[in-house]
């Protein structure tokens, strides 16, 4: 029996047309597909390290960016009534009235000369603080003693220990009865010993007598103005307390505020740490992309190019090319110092994509956009570059601390920038001059430096495992 | 191998005879010209001095004339201090920056090397963390803040014994050397120790490693025979240019630490603009580093007999 279709008996509706369904339901085992970059994402997310690294980068960048809208201090205002001020919370002082002479005690019922001469004359007696003692001047009297013909006033900031150690000779007084002295040196407010000697008129005697002195800080009027503190119509009573200036990370040797200095520097350090490694990386991604995908003769001879630039003497010619783009030493040099970065940085970017292009050229996936019809520079942008980034990502993260340590490096042997533009490598350079007496000059900058290179390079390491594919594997 | 040392070799002097190129295209880059450092001259004694110092032929000619006399090992006369030749100027004071840097590099390798395998065996362990703690921050603190924070020590040391024990700056003694070294050789060592922790840890789980467990060699021939001795290889192909970086750092160590080394020269060079002291120690220390990195290369090959096949 065959049988056999009869068409006539055949007749087609409109349902025969629609598409089929299937009620089959097939148990659905997959995660939403996630693209490379989302991947790598959650990746990088699981690291705590690269998180808070990214976190530190994007604090840098605001500090850079936002901070001087904040703290609005101009950094190069000069105040050399506060130089080298540590941080300290804000300290206020008290308003006095312009400086009035000291006239010096004479005691008349003293002689000025020794009536004789004594072996050995003791110290003065009684020394006591004359008027309140502030930072514009502070007055001290005594008793005379017997057989002087002078005193010899000392300063010292600890205790003496004998009397070699008095510390300072701040002056002396001429004549066994004039009682007083006023030192108005460079004073600050801080605990300071002051000792007095006596003398025959020409010798010294062996025996001191100290008193401690704590002055306070006061500022006149006419400073005050100067210094913007208060207004000129402003009516403020004498002793009255007045707000200083707010330096929360002191000043440096010219007074100037630390703080502003270190956004300002961060702005010349963090400039050219990312802006050298992002044009040298473009650039070395063009050379190599161009030399891979190129190939043959002209891949060779560019290659062979690229090889001699690496051979150069990183440094040496850092500071050759400096000196060659018109800027000698002395002066600020930004922008040179970005161009001899971007010449000698390429070729290891070069040499790296084209490595990737290579590679990459030989992939199943491009064989099969080119089968499909792709030209070449569709190939170009939607394939290779897009399966180098990783890798041009992860190199261009390592180049910034190399950036900035070459900066740093240059700033602080005096080729970088020249003053008055503040780097942290010369602020550093700065710093390490006054290193044993103010160290917070030195240590922000150089803590500032090496949180940033600390920060990238962890943010690196995440970085690499996290768009290393291989790294993927071995989990 | 023979072959292969040809090869690198005849590179080598292309790569020094285009860093000469490079640094003489450079200098005649920059504005305005050497003898505008001395005092406003007539122009009969400017003519002179451009004849004595051969300024006044063409650039062509001059660069002929520079190459020339490279090929005989001289450099010139230093343009800044009186009737000193280029060539005294390296030969007095290289020795002191060689023997720094030599210190440095020992003391790096040896350093790396033996911090490296411990953080290996003691794996993610109290030692393991701490070192890799110190390392990062090796890496992350620039060298003249180690110079000034090995300064700061030695000061504070010195007071503490109550005379000068390490002398604090200067040359001369074995007693000078010992922090320069230390301080310049700082952040090469911390490379050289993450670079051993990881090529340590691959070692050991490969097969070979197994094999003389099984036999049952002792765990000391086992690390110093099978572990250390493949585990230090990539450590060997970063030595060449962790010279450079050594050499360069050297530097500020020199400035910081007042050594009269030939790389505080180049800086002092380098600030007064004098050109011939420039050039000289450029190419000198750029053919330095070219060779040396040539010979750590050649070195491996004794080392890795996988190279010497090649």
């Amino acid at each position: 029996m065959v049988s056999t279709f009869k068409p006539s008996t055949f007749k087609p509706s409109p349902a025969d047309f629609s598409p089929a369904t299937s009620n089959v339901h097939v148990e659905q085992i997959s995660r939403p597909s996630l693209s490379y970059w989302q991947d790598a994402w959650i990746r990088l997310k699981k690291n705590t390290r690269a998180l808070i690294s990214l976190y530190i980068v994007i604090g840098l960048a605001l500090f850079t960016l936002a901070g001087p809208y904040l703290w609005q201090v101009d950094p190069a205002l000069q105040d050399l009534n506060q130089i080298s001020q540590s941080p300290a919370w804000p300290k206020t002082s008290i308003l006095v009235g312009p400086y009035q002479r000291f006239t010096p005690v004479i005691r008349e019922d003293f002689p000025a000369e020794p009536d004789e001469y004594l072996e050995d004359i003791s110290p003065p007696q009684n020394i006591r603080i004359f008027e309140a003692p502030t930072t514009q001047h502070v007055r001290l009297v005594w008793d005379p003693v017997d057989g002087a013909g002078g005193y010899n006033i000392y300063r010292n900031q600890r205790l003496p220990e004998g009397i070699n150690d008095l510390g300072l000779p701040l002056g002396s007084t001429l004549g066994g009865n004039e009682v007083s002295y006023e030192d108005r040196l460079n004073l600050e407010s801080r605990d300071y010993y002051y000792s007095i000697v006596s003398t025959d008129g020409f010798d010294e005697s062996y025996q001191y007598e100290t008193i401690k002195v704590t002055p306070q800080l006061a500022i006149t009027f006419d400073e005050a103005l100067d210094r913007g503190l208060i207004q000129p119509n402003e009516d403020r009573a004498l002793n009255s307390e007045i707000e200083l200036e707010f330096h929360p990370f002191g000043t440096d040797y010219l007074g100037r505020d630390m703080l502003a200095r270190l956004m300002q520097g961060a702005r010349v350090s963090l400039f050219i740490g990312i802006c050298a490694p992002f044009l040298f990386v473009m650039f070395g991604i063009v050379y190599g992309g161009f030399a891979g995908y190129v190939g043959g003769k002209l891949d060779q001879f560019l290659m062979r190019f690229a090889d001699f630039v690496v051979a150069l003497p990183f440094l040496l010619f850092m500071i050759l090319f400096k000196i060659a783009f018109g800027i000698g030493p002395g002066e600020s040099g930004v922008i040179p110092m970005l161009i001899a970065l971007i010449i000698l940085g390429w070729p290891s970017t070069a040499r790296l994509v084209r490595g990737q292009v290579l590679q990459i050229r030989e992939q199943g996936y491009i064989e099969a956009a080119r089968l499909l019809g792709g030209k070449n520079h569709y190939l170009i942008i939607r394939h290779i570059i897009p399966n180098t980034m990783g890798v041009i990502l992860v190199t261009l993260t390592f180049a910034v601390p190399a950036a900035i340590f070459t900066e740093a490096f240059l700033s602080f042997i005096g080729m970088g920038v020249a003053p008055p533009t503040p780097s942290w490598g010369s602020m550093c350079n700065e710093g390490v001059k006054t290193m044993l007496s103010h160290p917070h000059e030195l240590i922000f900058p150089a803590v500032f430096i090496s949180v940033t290179v600390l920060a990238f390079n962890l943010l690196g390491d995440g970085l690499t495992e996290a768009l290393d594919s291989r790294m993927r594997s071995r989990e | 191998m023979l072959m292969y040392t040809i090869k690198r070799l005849l590179a080598g002097i292309i790569t020094v005879w285009f860093i000469a190129t490079a640094t003489f295209i450079a200098m005649h880059q920059v504005p305005g010209d050497p003898l505008m450092n001395d005092k406003a001259v007539s122009s009969e004694i400017r003519a002179n001095l451009e004849r004595k110092y051969g300024l006044d032929k063409p650039v062509v000619e001059q660069y002929f004339i520079f190459l020339g006399n490279m090929l005989k090992g001289d450099f010139g006369i230093s343009f800044t201090q009186q009737n000193r030749k280029v060539n005294d100027i390296i030969r007095d004071h290289f020795p002191v920056s060689a023997t720094l840097g030599i210190l440095a590099i020992l003391f790096a390798a040896l350093g790396g090397v033996m911090w490296g395998a411990l953080t290996a065996i003691y794996r993610n362990r109290l030692p393991d963390i701490m070192i890799m703690f110190l390392v990062i921050l090796g890496i992350s603190v620039p060298s003249f803040v180690f110079a000034a924070l090995g300064q700061l020590f030695l000061v504070n040391l010195n007071s503490f014994v109550g005379f000068s024990l390490i002398p604090v700056a200067g040359w001369g003694t074995l007693m000078h050397m010992i922090m320069p070294s230390l301080v310049l050789g700082l952040g090469t060592m911390a490379l050289l120790t993450r670079l051993m922790r990881s090529s340590m840890l691959e070692v050991v789980n490969e097969d070979y490693i197994k094999t003389a467990r099984a036999k049952g060699l002792s765990p000391m021939r086992i690390f110093f025979r099978h572990q250390l001795r493949n585990a230090i290889l990539p450590v060997v192909t970063v030595l060449g240019p962790q010279i450079a970086a050594i050499t360069t750092g050297g530097f500020v160590v020199e400035l910081v630490f007042a050594i009269p080394g030939l790389g505080r020269y180049f800086v002092q060079a380098v600030q007064q603009l004098d050109y011939t002291v420039i050039m000289g120690t450029t190419v000198f220390y750029g053919a330095f580093l070219v060779f040396m990195v040539i010979i750590v290369d050649i070195l491996y090959g004794f080392i890795d007999p996988r190279v010497r096949l090649k």
